[in-house]
């Protein structure tokens, strides 16, 4: 087998691939190569067909095909390199690159490579819920693809477990269709999705959720027959006694996603355990020089249009990084209170840098603090803070010295 | 009377306290840009909303093609306008953009395609 020499592979064509190579190809960096297993560009974004995409990065609103078929466009434009229906199944420290398609096998050696795998859904056996095991239990996303890609429809009286985005996305898409969405049980004393997906995906159609109460059991011999829910505790423990039969023939899962890091562990990747992405410094690169991540692979992010700011930014380094190379990132990013991780988790100082984070749990008027030992660098104070929503903080470089460790933590006034 | 409700142009999601009498708006709070007291305004009066859907497709290389509208449209004739889609069909090729169906129910928007689909 012929290794292929290529400056700058991509895995994955979705919304991060996309906004990379885009940009990369801008920054003047010709040898590019996307690599997507699908048959087509635009990853996750082909199936979400409601609107609300492209506010931040266009000032319009777009559904999912429109905002990916812009950046397809500029890939086709820009006559960038792209395979699709080839899937990536191997990743080496040193850059190499297997990929398998029906045309056979291929090696690619790369200068850099770019991560852009996005992330996958948890499923029921993530969550062991007890009983059958019958038709009718399916992720969100599943469920859209059969919908929205394949014309099927799932299932007519349907249940809800999780307050994840895509599970309310559903719930409306569901009851546009004619299905009758009993509820959506949420184990978490508070959503996990955004504030504006509750108001016009649940409250619009009167679809009731439930804080504290999870599935318990599932029942049905061939089709999903109905789930018996319980209340929780504050540990998250079911409750006795506080069973409750629902019948449904569709069971919908909308808890949780998890970055697609196969190939990045295969590579010899940190991952950092609060994000299950990449280690990352202030250019995306990971623990692996010339391997960079961006997107949902690297943290799952609530929109899109994060995703492509990142993957931009990424794709400034990654130019950088082939032309001249990249300065080391030795400022460590530690985290306390109620600040659960942040992006990227090591800086250089040399310039301003903004962090990407989530809290811990929902809480209002909060002030967050970075210090750089003893020294209050910067302070921002925030009206709400809810794990469903992706804050951002930057750090003045001005203020940083070398070598010393900053620490970014939640404070109450 | 008072109702707090969650602003839903942008992914903000700013929750608005609107104090108010029949459709008459007396005060709103809670909103970080100007958008938002328009919307509080016409949740009061009349809520609008927009619907994505998907149509049948002939010879196309998928069997539908995804919709949405041009402009929002009344709360109480979602259901009405989702009848239209689904009685709604078109030929393949389609591109972003083509007009589905022209004037929806009268209500003063379209439905148009939101995706490219070839012929198969």
């Amino acid at each position: 087998m012929n290794t292929i020499k290529k400056q700058v592979v991509i895995i994955g064509g979705g919304p991060g691939g996309l906004a990379a190579a885009v940009k990369l190809k801008k920054a003047g960096v010709d040898d590019i190569l996307i690599l997507e297993r699908e048959h087509e560009l635009g990853g996750i974004l082909r199936q979400c067909i409601h609107d609300g995409f492209g506010l931040t990065r266009f000032g319009e609103t777009l559904s999912g095909p429109e905002y990916a078929q812009r950046f397809i466009d500029e890939v086709e434009e820009l006559g960038i390199a792209y395979k699709t229906d080839t899937t990536v199944i191997g990743l080496t420290g040193d850059k190499k690159v297997t990929a398998v398609s029906r045309d056979g096998l291929f090696e690619y050696q790369a200068d850099a490579v770019i991560l852009t795998m996005g992330c996958r859904e948890r499923t029921r056996g993530a969550l062991s819920i007890p009983g059958e095991r019958p038709a009718g239990v399916f992720t969100a996303g599943v469920a859209q693809t059969y919908i929205n890609l394949k014309n099927k429809m799932v299932g007519r009286k349907v249940i809800i477990l999780g307050s994840g985005d895509i599970g309310m996305i559903m719930a409306r898409r569901m009851t546009l269709e004619g299905a009758k969405v009993e509820a959506v049980f949420e184990i978490q004393p508070y959503p996990s999705g955004l504030p504006r997906n509750i108001e016009q995906c649940l409250n619009d159609y009167g679809i009731p959720l439930y804080l504290s109460h999870t599935v318990t059991k599932i029942k049905g011999h061939h089709r999903l027959e109905a789930v018996e829910v319980s209340q929780v505790d504050e540990k998250l423990n079911p409750i006795p006694g506080t069973e409750k039969e629902y019948e449904c023939d569709t069971l919908i899962l909308s808890v949780g996603l998890i970055p697609e890091n196969e190939l990045s562990l295969m590579a010899g990747v940190e991952l950092d355990p609060r994000t299950k992405g990449a280690i990352v410094d202030e250019f995306c690169q990971t623990t692996v020089p010339g391997i960079f991540a961006a997107g949902n692979v690297l943290h799952v992010h609530d929109l899109v249009d994060f995703v492509s700011l990142e993957s931009e930014k990424l794709a400034d380094a990654v130019a950088k990084f082939v032309k001249e190379g990249l300065p080391q990132a030795e400022i460590g990013v530690e985290t306390a209170g109620l600040v659960g991780y942040t992006v990227p988790q090591k800086i250089t100082g040399d310039a301003d840098v903004t962090l990407s984070f989530r809290p811990r749990k929902p809480v209002r008027d909060r002030y967050v603090d970075v210090y750089q030992g003893e020294t209050l660098v910067t302070s921002k104070k925030y009206v709400k803070l809810l794990p469903a929503e992706m804050e951002k903080i930057k750090i003045p470089a001005a203020k940083l010295v070398p070598g010393v460790n900053v620490k970014v933590v939640t404070r109450d006034e | 009377m008072n109702r707090t409700l969650t602003c839903i142009l942008c992914p903000n999601g700013c929750e608005l306290e609107i104090v108010y009498e029949g459709t008459q708006i007396q005060s709103v709070s809670g909103n970080k840009c100007p958008k938002g007291a328009g919307y509080a305004e016409q949740e009061i009066k009349n809520p609008m909303r927009n619907i994505a859907s998907s149509v049948n497709l002939e010879g196309g290389t998928m069997p539908l093609v995804s919709v949405r509208l041009t402009g929002p449209i009344p709360k109480a004739k979602i259901m009405d306008v989702m009848a239209e889609i689904r009685k709604a069909s078109v030929k393949a090729p389609v591109q972003i953009g083509d007009v589905v169906i022209a004037d929806v129910l009268g209500l003063g928007c379209d439905v148009v395609a939101t995706r490219n689909v070839g012929i198969k």
